[in-house]
């Protein structure tokens, strides 16, 4: 393993992970750490084991073998939601979010806060909706003017955007980007990257996959390399070159 | 300040203040159509009969009490809508409804020797409780077996057809029931006591639409199904909720149909499906589903009430009235269509 600038624990500790499909081996005896503040890119062409591993750390998939530690703690998630609840968020490159719902709606989804109107009646609480809405997009540097629009109204850069806010509002320990940026135009990957960048700022843990190895280089403090369900290497963004990490994804 | 992230979260598209009024319009078409109708038969009115056919308390209760029961089976239909889904079963779980409110009513007079009232209440409870059957037939059969809702109570349609018929031996079934049928015809304050309990649940589907979570997580569910899920909301308790909402409305509007009419019959609410989903689309909902509200399916009762009734009024043949139904629906798609060009999805309230 290579040494990382980040001192003390890691958030997220995966030991000797392997998980079978039927007669596929998917996983064999991966490992992986992410430190806070820190963004760790994973690469490997398609069937390499990053989808399943993201999914096994969010609580899509249970391992057959090893370990996740979660914060020190051995952690093994259900379901996604067990897995949001203890700070696992991930955002898709098909952006998760209700398009006909305003930006707090969606960063509320499935967790509305509620208030009593006349003293008796169990109504969600919009306007804290709206406000924490706000706030947390000011973080990311976005000014919202209308908080009511559905978020159809909004770029596909922006709406990224809103699925980054939930994690940020929702205070999730590590955020895991699977493709944020396939579906989007140049400029609009850019800013997912500031994003990215703000995310890290803020000391998440951010695992980001990408078949774009220059949004790869430009915002990942480590590579690491899959081929076939096992680790093929590992290597820091300025020690290493493009064709390094091809030749490591395919193994010649 | 020159971070590349900052930005104004502004919609993409810049919308001119006169594409905002024709948005607003749309929004609001249900309501311009019942205008546009109501001043159509006020001016034919005046001309024809040098009378007001709006200002007439007649007209109004009979279009009012007219416009209950397709209401109370779209008010379900609007949530099914919503949630991407659709109910076909409907009608005749408002017929088969309709005949077990009058059996059990019936029973409860007669065999168990209840009070008329008492009677009463088993027959609407009965037909209410009942209904959860192919409510929850038809949620697991969507949520669990995936069948799509065109399918699934397409089948259950057949299904409760069949039942409502066999459990009136193919007649209609009459109730002799002072309570039962004061609560289909009488008034109370000059309002009719069957509008009055539409309006009462109308306000509850109201809230339970837009207030709660459930309401919220219909429409996120009719806009994304995929979202919902990774949002953590449970889409199959959600869908087994619509369908079991719907078929409950289908047993409120069966019973009170028995109590209008004095009768429970298989085939009340034959001619009502239609008209619920017709309600629903008029009212700004899409059947692509993330969109519509309980006052545009008001509204689009109403829309479709006054068609059928002012029709009549101005003695126009009956048949015109299934031409200027389906004229209006698909006027209302195609306008739901054009705004979807200019702003890629609805907002809720």
């Amino acid at each position: 393993m290579s040494d990382h600038s980040n001192t003390g624990a890691p958030i997220l500790a995966v030991t000797d992970a392997s998980k079978t499909f039927g007669a596929v081996q998917a996983l064999t005896k991966v490992s992986l750490n992410v430190f806070p503040g820190e963004v760790v890119a994973l690469a490997g062409d398609n069937g390499a084991g990053k989808s399943t591993l993201i999914k096994a750390i969010s609580g899509v998939y249970q391992l057959d073998e090893g370990e996740i530690l979660l914060d020190g703690r051995k952690v093994s998630f259900s379901s996604p939601q067990e897995g949001r609840e203890n700070g696992i968020e991930t955002i898709y490159q098909d952006l998760a979010l209700a398009d006909n719902l305003s930006i707090g709606a969606n960063i509320f989804l499935g967790r509305e806060p509620m208030k009593l109107a006349f003293g008796f009646l169990p109504v969600i609480d919009r306007a804290k909706m709206a406000e924490a809405a706000k706030a947390t997009m000011e973080q990311l540097d976005f000014h919202v003017t209308r908080l009511d629009a559905p978020v159809a109204a909004f770029s596909g850069g922006q709406r990224q955007a809103v699925a980054i806010g939930r994690a940020i509002f929702w205070n999730a320990r590590l955020v895991i980007m699977d493709e944020p940026t396939a579906a989007l135009g140049v400029p609009e990957q850019r800013k997912v990257i500031s994003l990215i960048q703000s995310l890290k700022r803020a000391g998440k843990g951010i695992i980001f996959i990408s078949h774009n190895l220059r949004d790869i280089f430009e915002v990942a403090d480590r590579i690491v390399v899959f081929r076939r369900g096992e680790n093929a290497g590992e290597r820091k963004p300025d020690e290493t070159s493009s064709d390094e990490i091809v030749r490591l994804m395919v193994g010649k | 300040m020159t971070s590349i992230a900052s930005s104004s979260i502004e919609p993409r598209q810049t919308i001119s203040p006169g594409q905002k009024l024709l948005l607003r319009i749309a929004e609001l078409r249900a309501w311009l159509f019942l205008i546009l109708l109501i001043i159509f038969f006020e001016v034919w009115a005046r001309i024809a009969y040098g009378n007001s056919f709006i200002l007439n308390g007649y007209n109004l209760q009979s279009i009012s009490v007219f416009a209950t029961a397709p209401l109370l089976l779209a008010l379900g239909q609007t949530f099914v809508i919503i949630s991407a889904g659709i109910d076909l079963s409907l009608g005749f779980v408002m017929g088969l409804a309709s005949v077990v409110a009058a059996h059990t009513a019936n029973y409860a007079l007669t065999t168990l020797g209840l009070p008329p009232f008492a009677a009463m209440l088993v027959g609407i409870l009965s037909s209410v409780v009942l209904a959860f059957v192919p409510g929850l037939v038809n949620g697991w059969l969507i949520a669990y077996l995936r069948v799509p809702p065109f399918i699934g109570t397409l089948g259950m349609y057949g299904v409760a057809r069949g039942a409502a018929y066999l459990f009136a031996g193919g007649m209609t079934v009459a109730v002799t029931n002072d309570w039962f049928s004061a609560i289909g015809n009488n008034r109370i304050l000059g309002v009719p006591v069957l509008v009055i309990l539409t309006a009462i649940a109308c306000l509850i589907m109201h809230y339970l639409l837009s207030q709660t979570r459930f309401g919220q997580h219909t429409y996120a569910m009719g806009a994304s199904q995929v979202a919902a899920r990774r949002a953590g909301i449970n889409i199959r308790g959600l869908t087994m909720k619509i369908y079991l909402l719907s078929a409950i409305m289908g047993g409120v509007a069966g019973a009170l149909y028995t109590g209008r009419f004095s009768a429970g019959a298989p085939q009340a609410g034959e001619p009502l499906l239609l008209d619920s989903i017709a309600a629903v689309v008029i009212g700004g909902a899409s059947l692509f589903g993330g969109s519509g509200n309980i006052a545009g399916t008001i509204a689009g009762a109403l829309v479709i009430a006054v068609i059928q009734y002012g029709l009549v009024y101005i003695d126009v043949q009956p048949f015109w009235q299934f031409i200027a139904v389906g004229a209006v629906i698909i006027v209302s798609v195609l306008v739901d269509q054009t705004q979807r060009r200019y702003l890629g999805g609805r907002q809720v309230e």
